[in-house]
């Protein structure tokens, strides 16, 4: 059983996806635990896999049998392990908060909204475990394709939002499909590892080069990395919370995940560093990506479109770590993968909450919040006090490891522009807090006359318990995530390190 | 010596968090939860005195988060000597809270008894923190537990407040204290307080100077100019936090971050060496100065007693830098004596406040015929405040001068003594007018009604504190002579 | 100038899929009917099809089907060079099924886009939008 997990990762939901679409012909009501099923059976399984990678070295699969270079393998190490547990347990996290929005916002598409839920997720765990380049690439348009729906299921703006998103997602596939185009022009082969080795002879070639920049390219655009995010807000913004809660957190984070395995897997850092010589250039767009998505983030008046533009901003935490060129930044960048994802998912999922009982995100919905719903609002000030980086939540070490660093490298910019967003975090969020702590103000209500029952108008309305338990583990986890740093940079992160880095 | 004490020291107050919670309907049931938890925590804290009175250092690790900078608390002769301050008086500021928020019908109260509780787990969190890291986490879980409470009463004043008071207390500490700790650990490798300094050594003068400006400003809970206005923009807060949080657990607590970033962060030899004591030590005499002028001029009598606080705080900040034996146990116990000294002022205040409703000094004309028992108090803590005998300032400033001259300022020492009349100027007025001055109200004449009794005893008791110390400044002498000596090699 | 023309004239393939590319990528940007922009989205991923199965031919080769029997040791090995490279054809297949799917998920969001605004005209519908 245990040396099939890396398939039964993919194919568990893959399966349940058909079941879940018969379902929804024939019975609605096993929609939910069908997909269930299918993620459950992927959390298990890339639990079993991380285990498995940790004791006895990184597995390879191969798929029917077929030895690479030829066949498509699976190559799972320390990283895609983590990273592939991450996605399977907070897509199943979400899953089970999003019972009850799909139930009142799409009664009738409850098959076709499992459906795409399960195949998403099914694209991602693929495209984090497989160890072929063209794989990726169809994996990636299963996300892609399935993400376009999901989003294009909300009201209003949200299927242009989608078709926008469409656009610019086939763009950015298209490029990473070119690129892997022309990595098979100068090498015959599209597994990663075999590329890895048949690419270093041909260091220096311009074809190569080429090859790296479009498939980069192609990627930024699929992560939103500024200045390519402009599909991103609103995607995310408009989408049904469900969704966001789904794709916000995991979709970009996958990306990062894929930019750093081309980089080190069929790159390599030397490469990079000294053929590519673009870190600098890079680093500086990561701080961009920082300062525009917290300033572009300061101007919005709708909690969910404010915490897409600082997803935009994280993204280049993780792009501007990446290319630092040190360990430190690298672990950092991985860390933040990880710590990303879960708090990401805790303040989308918060948000999906508040939407599920006031049924809009808009500053003015969020008023008298912490009476109303005090559990969801505790949660998101968990969330947010992660993405401000407070210890002991775990954005916290990862920031830690990213300005370590940017100090080792010398790059005072990256620093600074760390410290700035997450002083603008600050500012963010507790502008939330602000209103939903202190309006609607109560009038006539000077020096302390009057006190009484404040804003007594207000009456407690928590979400539903289905959404508040994933919530408060999410909440958790920010905790737990922050207290296990030592382990995890310990035993999984180090080790995958590239030796190469400085 | 490793023992889960000192962490269940910290954490007993945050596990009454949820029953304060559960008895929400019942204020009784609720307020005897914070009775037993500030009981239990001071049981534990005294528990620890023995300990460290024999010279053990008791600790314990509790997660490896980083290297070289785990998750680990650690008690030494300083951080007992501010953990008990702070656990005592928690017990007395409860039962004042009773008084005051009954008195006043205050709203939230449930949400007010959960932040302090919260509060004060932090608050002994950095007493007991083993390294910079631990101390930065508590720092912050202070700043935000304290948010709620500084703008407890959630209209446009408490939310201006608000947002200075974050604006000073993260702000800084983001921008400036956290990114001086990565620095410091990028340098050292570790970041455990160790009494050389684990910075000694290993550092360029000019990085060492950079850095200890970066701590100092950093951590704006001190107060030195100029990060010093969110304190009394926080006034707005219910006098039961500004008398506890902000006379004691908060402030201190940013007086006590600094003191770990001179003893355990650089060291004494380090800072002699390069001569940076004296420059901190001048940029607290400026705060001295400038604080208690200010005073002089502020008509709020919370307002007037922040800004003292602004300049009793650097009292400590400069003890400290003077880095001679006398005049850091000075600093040291200063943190006990005005803590008991600034608690009284900021009790009677709010005693005032509950019993007539009145803020402002100049309506306070001839109150001493109608609280008599609350300004006899308030006299107590002045004269500590200033520094006068009989009253435990008297022993803190003394061992001030004396550190001083050891450390053969004599420029520092005259600061020292205009700044003491400066007090009694800001002070003894107050006392004046209440006792010897007509009543303006003309209810304020007819006999003695001073409020709820919650409200003005726990003033009395820290006032007969503050004077029992005088005679008897045990164990907090002991505890910050021992500290020092730690310092200077036994 | 003289050196690139050898270069221009070996490499038409190349030159041929990116001018379809840019032809595809302007009609994303630049028209205005939605419909259009996901025509300019099809020219845009048959560039790349185009491109791959571009590099899978040879001069001189036939289509991949082997024979067999045709010899014995030595002569029973296949030239490669005989044969066109298969494997591209064979990704371009998945690509066009990706091409297709993708289409077909645009033109869905356009037939709600236009239930919606009843127009698929953009600068109309960023109208609508600003109105609202």
């Amino acid at each position: 059983m245990s040396e099939q997990y890396p398939a039964l990762v993919v194919i568990g939901p893959l399966l349940c996806a058909l079941l879940v679409s018969v379902a929804g012909w024939l019975r609605p009501r096993l929609c939910l635990p069908f997909a269930l099923l299918g993620l459950g059976i992927s959390a298990a399984a890339s639990t079993g896999l991380l285990a498995q990678v940790l004791t006895s070295g990184p597995v390879t699969y191969r798929l029917g049998g077929w030895a690479p270079p030829w066949g498509i393998v699976y190559q799972v190490d320390n990283l895609n392990a983590v990273v592939a547990a991450l996605v399977s347990w907070v897509a199943l996290f979400n899953l089970a908060a999003s019972y009850r929005a799909v139930m009142t916002d799409y009664p009738e598409k409850i098959g076709p909204f499992y459906t795409l839920y399960v195949l998403a997720v099914t694209g991602m765990l693929g495209m984090v475990v497989t160890g072929d380049a063209f794989n990726l690439y169809v994996l990636l348009e299963i996300t892609s394709l399935t993400g376009y729906a999901l989003i294009g299921l909300g009201g209003g703006r949200a299927p242009l939002a989608s078709l926008n998103y469409l656009f610019l997602g086939t763009i950015g596939a298209s490029f990473y499909l070119l690129g892997v185009g022309y990595l098979y022009i100068v090498t015959g082969s599209l597994n990663m590892a075999d590329l890895a080795k048949l690419l270093t002879p041909l260091y220096g070639s311009l074809a190569l080069l080429a090859a790296f920049a479009i498939t980069l390219v192609g990627l930024w655009m699929k992560m939103a990395f500024f200045p390519l995010h402009a599909w991103l807000p609103n995607a995310y913004g408009f989408a049904p919370s469900p969704a966001a809660s789904l794709l916000a957190p995991l979709m970009t984070k996958v990306m990062v995940y894929v930019m750093i395995r081309v980089m080190i897997s069929v790159f390599t850092v030397e490469f990079i560093l000294q053929e590519v010589a673009l870190s600098q250039f890079v680093v500086w767009l990561a701080v961009a990506a920082m300062v525009a998505g917290a300033l572009l983030a300061l101007g919005q008046r709708d909690l969910k479109r404010m915490l897409a533009y600082i997803v935009v901003a994280e993204v280049g935490y993780m792009v501007g770590g990446a290319w630092l060129g040190n360990k430190l930044a690298m672990t950092g960048a991985i860390l933040h993968i990880i710590n990303d994802a879960v708090m990401t998912f805790c303040v989308f999922l918060a948000a999906g909450c508040i939407y599920q009982k006031t049924r809009g995100t808009a500053f003015e919905d969020l008023q008298g919040l912490f009476k109303k719903m005090p559990w969801t609002m505790t949660a998101l000030a968990a969330g947010a006090l992660a993405m401000i980086g407070v210890p002991p939540f775990c954005g916290f070490f990862s920031k830690w490891y990213l300005i370590r660093g940017g100090l080792e490298a010398g790059h005072w910019g990256f620093v600074i522009a760390l410290l700035f967003s997450s002083l603008v975090n600050v500012v963010l969020f507790f502008r939330i807090f602000e209103i939903a702590f202190f309006e609607p103000m109560s009038h006539g209500h000077g020096g302390h006359e009057g006190h009484g029952e404040h804003g007594g108008a207000v009456a407690l309305a928590e979400a539903p318990l289905s959404m508040l338990l994933p919530l408060m583990a999410a909440a958790l986890g920010l905790v737990a995530l922050g207290l296990a740093t030592g382990p995890l940079v310990e035993k999984i992160i180090l080790p995958i390190i590239p030796a190469g880095l400085g | 010596m490793h023992s889960i004490t000192p962490l269940l020291a910290v954490l007993v107050s945050l596990a009454a968090v949820p029953f304060i919670i559960l008895c929400r309907k019942r204020p009784n049931a609720r307020e005897s939860v914070t009775f037993i938890a500030a009981g239990i925590k001071l049981l534990l804290v005294a528990s620890l005195l023995p300990l460290v009175m024999a010279g053990k250092e008791v600790g314990i690790t509790l997660a490896p988060v980083l290297p070289g900078a785990p998750l680990a608390l650690k008690v030494d002769a300083f951080g007992l000597l501010f953990a008990l301050v702070s656990s005592s008086l928690w017990i007395v500021t409860s039962a004042y809270s009773i008084g005051y928020m009954r008195g006043l019908d205050e709203h939230s109260q449930t949400r007010y008894f959960c932040f302090f509780a919260v509060a004060l787990s932090a608050t002994i969190g950095v007493a007991f923190s083993a390294n910079l890291f631990t101390m930065y986490l508590f720092y912050e879980m202070l700043s935000l537990a304290t948010y709620p409470l500084v703008t407890h009463h959630q209209d446009p004043e408490a939310r201006s407040s608000g947002r200075k008071y974050l604006f000073y207390i993260m702000g800084t500490s983001i921008a400036l204290a956290l990114p001086a700790m990565i620095i410091a650990y990028q340098q050292a490798g570790t970041l455990a307080f160790s009494p050389t300094g684990f910075l000694a050594g290993k550092v360029s003068p000019v990085m060492a100077g950079v850095l200890l400006f970066m701590f100092i400003f950093g951590f704006a809970k001190a107060g030195i100019i100029p990060v010093h206005s969110w304190l009394p923009a926080a006034m707005v807060a219910p006098t039961p936090v500004s008398a506890l949080l902000h006379a004691v657990a908060v402030v201190k607590v940013g007086v006590f971050s600094i003191l770990r970033i001179i003893t355990g962060v650089f060291g004494v030899d380090l800072l002699r060496g390069l001569d940076l004591g004296l420059a901190v030590a001048w940029v607290a005499a400026f705060t001295i100065i400038v604080a208690s002028l200010i005073a002089l001029s502020q008509d709020g009598l919370k307002r007037r007693l922040a800004f003292s606080t602004i300049g009793q705080l650097s009292y400590i900040v400069l003890g400290l830098a003077l880095l001679s034996p006398k005049g850091m146990t000075g600093g040291t116990l200063h943190i006990a004596m005005h803590a008991f000294g600034k608690i009284t002022l900021f009790m009677c205040a709010g005693a005032i406040f509950v019993a007539t409703g009145k803020k402002n000094i100049s309506e306070m004309t001839g109150i001493g015929k109608r609280m008599p028992w609350t300004m006899a108090a308030f006299l107590v803590g002045s004269l500590s405040v200033i520094g006068l005998p009989p009253t435990g300032g008297f022993i803190s400033k003394w061992y001030l001068a004396l550190g001083c001259l050891q450390a053969g300022s004599v420029a520092l020492l005259v600061v020292l003594l205009v700044s003491s009349l400066l007090n009694a100027a800001y002070f003894l007025p107050i006392v004046y007018r209440a006792y010897f001055k007509p009543p303006t109200e003309a209810a304020w004449a007819e006999g003695r009604d001073e409020g709820p009794a919650a409200a003005w005893v726990p003033p009395l008791i820290t006032a007969a504190c503050s004077l029992v110390l005088f005679f008897y400044p045990q164990p907090f002498l002991r505890l910050a002579q021992m500290a020092v000596a730690s310092l200077f090699g036994g | 100038m003289e050196q690139y023309i050898p270069l221009f004239l070996t490499k038409y393939n190349y030159w041929v899929y990116i001018a379809l590319m840019m032809i595809g990528l302007w009609a994303m940007i630049a028209k205005n009917n939605l419909v259009k922009k996901i025509v300019g989205m099809n020219i845009f991923q048959t560039a790349i099809i185009l491109f791959y199965v571009s590099i899978g031919a040879k001069y001189g080769a036939t289509i991949p089907i082997l024979q067999h029997g045709s010899g014995h040791g030595h002569e029973a090995a296949v030239r490669a060079a005989d044969y066109i490279n298969p494997l591209p054809h064979v990704l371009m297949l998945t690509a066009i099924v990706v091409s297709v799917a993708t289409l077909g998920v645009a033109l869905a969001l356009v037939i709600r886009i236009h239930q919606r605004h009843r127009t698929l005209e953009e600068d109309e519908i960023l109208e609508q939008l600003r109105e609202s």
